[in-house]
């Protein structure tokens, strides 16, 4: 059975990244590329003015988060272009059979019958649980946006994935009126303590293009969510049968 | 009304305990990998999944 927990979820996050990859390439990738331009464009002019003027060295000094992408640039990066979409698409295959496996391991353990119908509601409920609820106190951001810090609102960002998780599980899978209860105050208890924010937003790029962002991106994701669900519903079958005519 | 199928019959109790167990494993540890490991070369590999999957960056 571990064999084919593996299998299945390598082929379907392959299948599924392969084509959210593609998707992302057209979507999501270029407003990353313009935003990028739009933060290197007002990041770069100051510079020779700091030169110039004493006073304009305080805005450089002050805006740390340009000094982060800078340190980050030295770094090991994929080159623009052929590597970059590589990278990207490899990643996305990767978060696919990530998923795949996540939502295996939630149907097996629930002893549920896996197939496509069954697997696209675990999925939607995955994308409730990784993509919207999260995405509500955290709206996915394009690069050169204002944040909290990364650490802090990666554990917002988990914590609010498991309890909408398990709250959504108890929601389904319970009939006791108190557990129901329990479920929803589950759900609703990380956006009472809030997500962390930045203490004043200063974001360099258009309000429209990061809107269509974050709209697109939670999209993108509710796409690989489905996608891998799908494939997962559709090829454990399939595997169940070869391996019994085996 | 605690009616749970069951529905997967074939397969022992501790198959399926070592099969969550792997699957939850492989799970965390990738997703974990594209979308929160704090590596900068990691990050910058996967830079634009993170941004374009709703993960939080930077």
């Amino acid at each position: 059975m571990v064999t084919r927990v593996l299998t299945v979820s390598l082929l379907a996050g392959l299948l599924a990244g392969l084509v959210i990859a593609a998707l992302q390439h057209v979507t999501t990738t270029p407003l990353i590329l313009k935003a990028e331009r739009y933060e290197s464009a007002l990041a770069a002019p100051p510079a020779p003015h700091a030169a110039l003027t004493g006073g304009a060295r305080i805005i450089l000094a002050h805006s740390g988060t340009d000094h982060a992408a800078g340190a980050e640039h030295d770094e090991w990066k994929p080159a623009d272009g052929l590597q970059r979409l590589l990278f990207t698409s490899a990643t996305t295959i990767g978060t696919a059979i990530g998923f795949a496996a996540l939502l295996l391991a939630g149907m097996i353990a629930a002893g549920d019958a896996i197939d496509p119908r069954r697997a696209l509601i675990w999925g939607a409920c995955g994308f409730l649980a990784f993509g919207l609820a999260p995405g509500m106190g955290l709206a996915p951001e394009l690069p050169g946006a204002a944040s909290a810090a990364l650490q802090e609102r990666q554990i917002w960002w988990l914590g609010t994935a498991a309890a909408t998780g398990t709250g959504l599980f108890l929601f389904l899978r319970h009939e006791a009126p108190w557990l129901k209860l329990l479920a929803v105050a589950l759900i609703l208890l990380p956006h009472l303590v809030g997500a962390p924010h930045a203490p004043t937003p200063e974001s360099k790029v258009p309000a429209e293009l990061a809107a269509h962002f974050t709209s697109l991106s939670l999209g993108i994701q509710a796409a690989l969510w489905l996608a891998t669900a799908f494939a997962v519903g559709t090829l454990w079958p399939r595997m169940d049968r070869r391996m019994a005519a085996a | 009304m605690n009616t749970v199928s069951v529905s997967i019959p074939q397969s022992s109790v501790s198959e399926r305990v070592k099969a969550v167990a792997a699957a939850l494993v492989i799970g965390l540890a990738l997703v974990y990998t594209t979308g929160f490991a704090a590596s900068t070369s990691v990050h910058n590999a996967a830079h634009d999944t993170r941004h374009g999957l709703a993960f939080p960056c930077h």
